[in-house]
């Protein structure tokens, strides 16, 4: 049997008085072996941050370790000093964070902050440093490692920035790796890569490594062992085996439940051949010089769903923000209904805009905090024609309509959950009574059990009301969850298209392979 | 949702203190034992028993007059002139700013070098300047404030709004068919309203200095109106021999102004307290 790394026992962290619990993290027994992955899953609000910021002796302000030990090489590193704590992190832990980004320095090159770790940790001459920071970069996979090393943050991509992350972590060959969700803002192809990496450095350098992640699909791909966890307490734990194919407790079941999975529903095909409720044809949209959507055309009729899946900077919200007219394309047509929209100007273009509404990304930015929810979705029917009463009326029908309680009317949306905002949300676009609904991204801010939930309340409207709804998302998975068609686009330009079954099953291009490839979890579920 | 504001202690004193000074101006004919302008007894010092045995708490000036009393009634005037010089600037710099805001473009680009331009002006010299072109009044005391004070407003306004009208509800309005107007004033003002309140409580304590200073220099309210800047300015000099002729006035306008600041900075930090709970 192999010597633990890292034994955590016992450990709770107390939240401030007034927090809706009394620990952010309870009563958690963890250990990691060298050359081995554990993966701590759950949802927002499980505490699973909590856990990986103490163990780097970080926890945020206004917690507190109120009991428990984490051993690691014979210390406690619960009760070292900040001074104790500034010779471990780097060297003995190493961490990996969500965003890549905002964990390197926008003013220092890549080559500078390799070496600046070597020089807090090491007594390495000049040279060496460079020359370690060079094969680290190269081991990394990164291409060009000289250019590389002299670059930028900003210069670089966001998988090539995880990487330099996961070097500047590594740099010190610590025994531990603590990475928290760092693939969460990666494309999903990138992802793959990076996850390809983490494995590496498990079966080449036998690093120990905690890997927190939201996506069961992730934990399948890269987990020895896992432990999931749910409002601050480890409720299952085991080897990745066990927990994924035979789990014990309920809430693991409803997560893998909830995975949503390559493989397309059942969706009835089309009755009849309706005229379509929202034309696209020959969208064509530049930025200044930077051409990103190029002869862009879709068509959805009534009832259906067309799902348009891409990576960051494919152009697809660029699609959205044409269709609500936000921004106007450089050449092309949009029709609604058969009418032209793109001409429409002042009161022609604002009765226009009841037929087509859109949900948004982010629950807590689609909603005025200022304002209740029930007015809110009250005004948006007045908008579209109803009277005071019957809008009031309608907005309580909606709210119903959309799982939540008629009482919800008089709440400000700080009342409520990301998932019940999401609900809100759709309240609001089906209060105009619209025959196009577009969907930015809509589910990709919620937990996967809420994301399920939604998708379905999604399916179930849009069917009942017969709307064309517009799905934008850059996760297939969830795009095989409701789509009865799928239009695939990379940089600007669509490159495949066909009922989602089609598409799924049978992807006639190569960059549709490579993103099915890549799923995560692919297989598992 | 007020709690929160009422357990800090900066909150309580500076709000007491200004609090205070709001409910002494409302009740001044109350409080003043004397006339602010009738002559009874010229350099009383303070707490001293006049001629008749009246009692002179913060003692007379050289004119005879009462200075607690003329501090009382002054206190009227700073708190009026002070309020409504500070609710126009706010008036302008709102409209302005969320206007500039919400539109960008040329409109954004004309709105704000107009107002670099007034703010790139000496405030000091730039009251002086208008005071002296349209007279000393009470109305256009309000016009100086007004106009030197709404252009810092306006760029808080506009940067507050540029952020605001980024977020998907102001979106969401917008493809509603929303009008301009109700998304600037319904959507985007009530979200501006936590660092504007901060403002406005420092901005009212500044106001307060300055039609203080306008007084001092002989620019404010023209006598015999009691007014705190004007009597540290007729005190001055005799400030020497009586001292208690400046004093009571400067304490007067530097505990109405702490009290706004401190106000001020409890609600900041119960405001960012609530940020980062949101």
């Amino acid at each position: 049997m192999t010597q633990s790394l890292l034994q955590i026992r016992n450990l709770s962290v107390a939240l401030p008085k007034g927090a809706d619990r009394a620990f952010a993290v309870h009563d958690v027994s963890l250990e990691v072996k060298p050359a081995e992955i554990l993966c701590v899953v759950g949802e927002s609000g499980s505490g699973k941050s909590v856990l990986t910021a103490t163990l780097m002796g970080a926890a945020p302000r206004g917690l507190r370790v109120a009991g428990g030990t984490a051993e690691m090489g014979g210390r406690d590193l619960l009760t070292l000093t900040e001074r104790q704590w500034r010779d471990i992190r780097g060297k003995d832990i190493g961490m990996i964070f969500q965003e890549p980004m905002a964990s390197l320095n926008p003013a220092l090159t890549v080559a500078q902050q390799i070496e600046e770790v070597f020089e807090l940790h090491s007594d390495y001459p000049r040279a060496e440093r460079a020359a370690r920071a060079k094969k680290l970069v190269e081991e990394m996979h990164l291409p060009e490692p000289d250019r590389i090393l002299k670059s930028f943050p900003h210069q670089l991509s966001g998988g090539q920035c995880q990487r330099v992350v996961i070097a500047m972590a590594l740099a010190m060959s610590p025994k531990l790796l603590i990475a928290d969700e760092p693939t969460t803002a990666l494309d999903v192809t990138t992802q793959a890569q990076v996850l390809k990496l983490i494995r590496e450095l498990r079966d080449n350098h036998g690093h120990g490594i905690i890997f927190i992640t939201h996506d069961l699909g992730v934990v399948a791909d890269i987990a020895d062992r896992i432990a999931v966890m749910r409002r601050g307490e480890v409720v299952e734990i085991g080897s990745a085996e066990q927990v994924l194919k035979a789990p014990q407790h309920d809430y693991t079941k409803t997560l893998i439940a909830a995975v949503p999975s390559l493989v397309p529903r059942d969706r009835p095909a089309a009755e009849t051949e309706e005229a379509p409720a929202l034309t696209v044809s020959a969208l064509n949209h530049s930025y200044g010089a930077k051409q990103v959507l190029h002869d862009i055309t879709l068509s959805v009729a009534p009832g259906r769903v067309l799902s348009i899946v891409g990576e960051s900077g494919s152009g697809k919200s660029t699609i959205a923000r044409n269709l609500i007219r936000l921004t106007d394309p450089t050449s092309g047509t949009i029709a609604v209904g058969g009418e032209p929209i793109l001409d429409l100007k002042g009161g022609a273009l604002r009765r226009m805009r009841r037929r087509i509404q859109m949900i948004f990304q982010d629950p807590f930015g689609s909603l005025n905090p200022r304002r209740k929810v029930g007015p809110m979705i009250a005004r948006a029917a007045m908008l579209s024609g109803a009277n005071r009463a019957e809008a009031v009326e309608r907005a309580k029908e909606l709210l119903e309509l959309v799982g939540l309680q008629r009482n919800a009317y008089d709440r400000r949306p700080a009342a409520f959950s990301g998932g019940q905002r999401q609900r809100v949300g759709i309240a609001r676009a089906l209060a105009m009574r619209p025959d196009v609904l577009i969907a930015d991204e809509s589910v990709s801010a919620l937990d996967v059990s809420v994301q399920a939930q939604v998708l379905d309340l999604l399916a179930d409207l849009q069917k009942r009301l017969s709307l064309a709804v517009v799905f934008i998302t850059h996760d297939l998975r969830v795009a095989a969850q409701i789509s009865d068609e799928i239009v695939v686009m990379s940089k600007g330009h669509v490159v495949e298209r066909g009922p989602a079954n089609e598409v799924l099953t049978r992807p006639q291009h190569p960059y549709t392979r490579d993103l099915i490839e890549a799923a995560p979890g692919r297989g598992a579920f | 949702m007020f709690v929160p504001y009422l357990k800090k202690p900066l909150v309580l004193i500076g709000g007491g203190l200004a609090l205070g000074w709001l409910l002494v101006a409302i009740f001044a004919p109350l409080i003043a034992p004397y006339d602010p302008l009738q002559t009874l007894q010229p350099l009383a010092k303070p707490m001293v028993a006049g001629a008749k045995g009246e009692l002179f708490l913060f003692g007379t000036d050289m004119l005879g007059r009462d200075i607690f009393s003329r501090l009382v009634w002054g206190a009227r005037t700073v708190v009026i002139y002070s309020t409504l010089a500070t609710l126009t600037a706010y008036a302008f710099g709102l409209l302005f700013g969320l206007i500039a805001g919400y539109a960008g473009g040329r409109t954004d680009a004309v709105l704000s070098f107009l107002a670099n331009v007034v703010l790139s002006f000496p405030v000091l010299v730039l009251y002086i300047v208008i005071i002296v072109v349209i007279g000393a009044s009470p109305v256009n005391i309000v016009i100086a404030v007004t106009f030197s004070s709404a252009p810092a407003i306006y760029r808080i306004v506009r940067g507050i709004t540029i952020d605001v009208a980024s977020r998907d509800f102001v979106k969401a309005a917008v493809t509603q068919g929303e009008s301009t107007l109700r998304i600037l004033f319904v959507d985007i003002l009530p979200n501006t309203t936590g660092p504007l309140a901060v403002d406005f409580c420092l901005r009212l304590g500044y106001t307060a200095i300055t039609i203080g200073t306008l007084g001092f220099l002989g620019l404010g309210l023209p006598p015999p109106t009691p007014d705190w800047g004007g009597m540290v300015n007729e005190g001055r000099a005799m400030a020497i021999a009586f001292p208690h002729l400046v004093i009571f006035p400067c304490i007067a306008i530097s505990s109405l102004t702490l009290g706004l600041s401190l106000l001020a900075d409890g609600l900041r930090e119960v405001n960012d307290a609530k940020e980062r709970h949101a």
